[in-house]
């Protein structure tokens, strides 16, 4: 038994159902108690998704642990197969049917025989794996039938595209960012004139699935979900695939030229012709993304050497932690994850760029360290900002687990250049916004207290003189106005008509009192 | 238009497929409104991310409440469970030091038959808190059934009232007819005034979870009426239950609480009176009627009260007046919130629930069958265990202007131009008592107040069919 408050990762068959009703026209049939279709809500809200989530329940209860749930599975399966007519169902384990050792199995065989659609069952241990490592399976699994089906039928075409193409795996709902970061790397690869062949899971169609193997190479753009059916796909039909994460200006460069390499092996042959990617790549880089050229400016150079802290799921921390070490300089004093399960590649991918590391899902022990370091600003999810509140830092949400306001309206990727673009504003303005409150603090803290004045621009009736006119203007833009505002309320409150240096430093030691 | 209306109430019950959330989930408000307590829910992951996810910001409070996370050597018997939440407890009452500590047991416990009530007494001893066990899993109920497990559990910790023989004989006399009993009590045996008041030998013991506003709200309605309310269960504190025993009578103020009316009368002898929930002006009156007329006291200044709030609330009848709603059911409030809307002058096509317990609530059914003839209005159809994939096509048909339904169901009944309310807003708003029924209609009107805003923009549908 563990004392638990929160957790990064959620149960194993969240991440089955995130596949499941990521794919167009596939249904999941969970086998649970009632109240475990929350899922439902979370996708309805977060994702603020107009359809109907294709998930229901075979719900568990008195009867069927008396009983058995055969019956109950199968004509739940056979009643969704008709008022559906979906092409897959699949049937979700969860922590109860762990426990309840009915062989579902079974269930799915008879089920298959008597409806239209395909039927597998999900093949996830509640007690093993967690939401991004059944995902994962997930995919690979349904990826996997689509394609022994295929080939058992005869179908199995394998001849590549005639131009060069991609497939794009690993993007599905109530991913962080990872509709505007699907868009964003379907604008890269067809400025690099390669054709998307699929995406999976998120709007694919299983019946298309059997086409996966035309494509050049797949591209996984998270570590979490899909490399292991990248990893099928290369050792069953001998497709490559990268797994740089395009996200900084650095791997954007590094994945671009791995997919140089991938199509210069075939495009000789295929098109008579190669490809260099390095024109484009020098373009965009120094002048289509505003990232490289804000490491170089002044604003950047600022946050020189300010300490920072990362943590997130593997792939997000890891490329933020080498986004702010490399690109902008800044001293990231720790770099973790809750991917316990990846800890051997996220330890190689970021030892050099941090002082420590931390691999935990424990939030406390993520709480203790941010207190121990104090950093300027944090990188983290939802449980870091809520941390930062407390701690007063800022902080910047960088991977799930995330609200609804992560799930924004507007386009917000992060990968690809427009994604460097949203990168470098979010940690500018974590950090600025840091840098304020403190400036803040030092020249007289909030207006929390009475106000005098409603309106901003305040009245003539005090003048002030000419050296407190030049201290005033010493004060960083972005501030002066408040402090303004502040050493006026303070002259009037006691009489003061002309405003001198010391009636400022009086002000401020009052407002600080 | 002629509408014959049907006498007596009809209940269906379909498949049981719908949603709603884990009666686990009673924990959040619990341990807001139980000050010292601590609520450790001994379960899965499955259920701490609902909670997690459920709770939202509330987490980031540092709750008192956390999670026995069963791992697989728990549910293997590797590990011995006695020994492990020993552990963890120790732990809770070295960093929290509460009151009680209250046992959520859950799915999986049910399951692999964890021992809970067996360890709880044995380990009280041992720390020296007390450890109340409350089985609120979804293998056997839904959402706010969870508050019932928990008080249900609680009423037996309640003192224990001592024994005024002198009074007993009168009062079991007609104990039997007082259970479930909507018919005045004939008073002219009893003193005239308020008898409570006069000897405090009889008390009122309320029951159900609310704010502590709304609790005084209702506390000082029934003072108006020199009836004193003696406690609730639940209090502010576990340290101030309420004394119980036969000569209390306890009255419920949410339609869910069944086991706790069952526990109070069969295992602390008290006398429930059966009245419909204070929920709308009609029901609050209809409440202080049947505890005033319970006690042999003539209810001063009601109907006037009634009146008044009604007027109040003209401009949001307005709105409402010749408006259809549709339940789908997921709370256990549907019946009360249903009565009082359609004497707002609403029609409610179908009022989902998922369990109707028809003696605890048989007082709220019958006003519900009065106030259906008194508005001229068909009885609805009440449909127990719910089929959500039903309730969709049938709602396709009726085009209600308005669904009260789950989250799950909200964004793609709007999407389809269907209007929703969340159903769960009305367990967390205010609505008990006259001074709330407002509330209510707030949240009633409030995706119809929407509509008039956005009015003629015409874009109501908004999903692309086929
Ligand atoms: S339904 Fe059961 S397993 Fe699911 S959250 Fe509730 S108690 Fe836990």
């Amino acid at each position: 038994m563990k004392l638990a408050y929160w957790m990064y990762a959620g149960p194993a068959h969240i991440g089955t159902l995130r596949v499941a009703s990521s794919f167009k026209n596939v249904h999941a049939i969970m086998h649970a108690p009632l109240g475990d279709d929350y899922f439902n809500v979370m996708r309805s809200m977060l994702e603020r998704e107009r359809d109907f989530t294709p998930v229901t329940a075979s719900i568990v209860d008195r009867h069927v642990l008396a009983r058995g749930s055969q019956e109950k599975v199968v004509d739940n399966i056979s009643r969704k197969d008709k008022q559906e007519r979906p092409n897959l169902i699949v049937l979700t384990p969860t922590c109860t049917s762990s426990i309840l050792q009915e062989d579902l199995q079974n269930f799915v065989d008879r089920a298959s025989t008597i409806s239209d659609s395909d039927v597998i069952l999900a093949d996830v241990n509640h007690y093993r794996v967690n939401e991004l490592q059944a995902a994962d399976r997930t995919l690979e699994q349904v990826v996997r039938y689509y394609l022994e089906k295929a080939r058992r039928q005869g179908n199995l075409n394998l001849s590549l595209t005639d131009k060069p193409s991609a497939n794009i795996i690993g993007i599905f709902t109530l991913g962080f960012h990872n509709q505007h970061d699907c868009r964003e790397l379907k604008r890269l690869l067809k400025d690099l004139g390669i054709e998307i062949n699929q995406v999976i899971p998120e709007g694919g169609l299983v019946e298309n699935l059997h086409k996966l193997p035309k494509a050049w190479f797949n591209l996984v753009p998270y570590r979490e979900v899909g490399l292991m059916t990248a990893k099928y796909l290369e050792k069953e039909f001998g497709m490559s695939y990268i797994s740089t994460t395009p996200m900084g200006v650095v791997d954007i460069a590094n994945c671009i030229r791995q997919i140089q390499e991938r199509i210069n092996l075939l495009a000789p042959i295929l098109l008579n012709e190669k490809v260099n990617y390095e024109p484009y790549i020098d373009e965009q880089t120094r002048f289509i993304s505003q990232a490289a050229w804000f490491s170089r400016s002044i604003d950047c150079q600022n946050l020189t050497g300010k300490k920072a802290v990362v943590f997130g799921d593997a792939t997000h921390a890891a490329s933020i932690t080498k986004i702010l070490a490399c690109e902008m300089g800044i001293r990231v004093s720790c770099a973790g994850t809750y991917c316990k399960h990846d800890e051997e590649w996220f330890n190689e991918q970021v030892q050099n760029f941090c002082d420590e590391i931390l691999v935990t899902d424990d939030h406390t022990e993520v709480g203790d360290m941010i207190a121990r370091i104090e950093p300027s600003a944090i990188f983290g999810t939802q449980m870091e900002r809520h941390i930062g509140k407390r701690l007063d830092i800022p902080c910047g949400v960088i991977s799930s687990p995330v609200h609804i306001q992560n799930f924004t309206l507007g386009y917000r990727p992060f990968l690809g250049y427009e994604g460097t673009n949203q990168v470098a504003d979010l940690v500018y303005n974590s950090f600025t916004l840091g840098m304020e409150d403190h400036l803040l603090e030092i020249f007289g803290g909030h207006d929390t207290k009475e106000v005098i004045t409603k309106s901003l621009s305040t009245d003539t009736d005090l003048t002030w003189n000419s050296e407190s006119q030049l201290e005033l203007n010493k004060i960083p833009g972005f501030v002066r106005g408040k402090i303004k505002r502040n050493t006026e309320k303070f002259a009037r409150q006691n009489g003061v008509t002309e405003i001198t240096v010391g009636i400022m430093y009086a002000a401020k030691e009052a407002l600080n009192a | 238009m002629s509408i014959k209306i049907s006498e007596t109430p009809t209940f269906e019950c379909e498949t049981g497929n719908y949603h709603t959330f884990c009666p686990i989930s009673c924990v959040a408000w619990l341990y807001q409104k139980i000050e010292d307590s601590f609520f450790l829910v001994v379960g899965t992951k499955t259920c701490g991310y609902f909670l997690q996810n459920a709770l939202g910001v509330m987490i980031f409070a540092e709750p008192r409440y956390a999670m026995a996370e069963l791992e697989e050597g728990d549910i293997s018997a590797q590990l011995n469970d006695y020994q492990e939440l020993k552990r963890l407890c120790l732990q809770i009452k070295k960093d929290r030091n509460p009151s009680v500590i209250i046992w959520i047991g859950t799915c999986t416990t049910e399951i692999i038959k964890m021992d809970l009530e067996g360890m709880a007494p044995k380990l009280e001893n041992e720390i020296g808190i007390p450890i109340i066990v409350a089985r609120a899993n979804g293998l056997d109920y839904a959402f706010t059934q969870g508050e019932d497990t928990v008080l249900a559990a609680m009423a037996h910790r309640c003192p224990e009232q001592e024994n005024l023989i002198g009074n007993q004989q009168r009062n079991d006399k007609k104990s039997i007819e007082k259970l479930f009993s909507f018919l005045p009590i004939e008073t002219d045996k009893r003193p005239k005034q308020s008898i409570i008041n006069k000897k405090n030998r009889i008390s009122l013991v309320l029951f159900g979870s609310l704010p502590s506003t709304v609790a005084s709200q209702l506390s000082l309605e029934l003072n108006r009426q020199s009836i004193n309310v003696s406690g609730w269960l639940p209090a502010q504190r576990y340290t101030d239950l309420p004394i119980l025993g036969n000569n209390v009578y306890v009255c419920g103020v949410n339609p869910f609480l069944s086991r706790t009316a069952t526990t109070l009368m069969r295992r602390r002898k008290c006398k429930l009176i059966g009245a419909p929930f204070p929920i709308g002006p009609d029901g609050t009156r209809a409440w202080i009627e049947e505890i005033c007329s319970v006690f042999g006291i003539e209810a001063q200044g009601l109907a006037e009260r009634e009146q008044q709030i009604w007027e109040s609330l003209r401009n949001y009848l307005n709105l409402v007046h010749g408006k259809s709603v549709f339940f789908m059911g997921d709370n256990l409030l549907e019946i009360s919130l249903a009565r009082f809307l359609i004497r707002c002058g609403m029609i409610v096509y179908e009022i989902g629930i998922p369990y109707m317990d028809k003696r605890y609530q048989a007082a709220e059914l019958t006003f519900l069958q009065a106030t259906c003839k008194k508005m001229c209005i068909p009885m609805p159809r009440i449909v127990e265990k719910p089929d959500n994939y039903n309730q969709i096509q049938r709602m396709r048909e009726l085009q209600p202007d308005l669904a009260i339904t789950g989250m799950a169901h909200a964004n793609p009944l709007e999407a389809r131009g269907i209007n929703t309310k969340w159903s769960v807003e009305f367990t967390f708003a205010q609505i008990h008592g006259f001074t709330n029924a407002k509330d209510v209609l707030e949240l009633v009107t409030r995706p119809l107040r929407r509509n008039n805003n956005l009015e003629n923009l015409g874009w109501t549908d908004l999903v692309r069919e086929g």
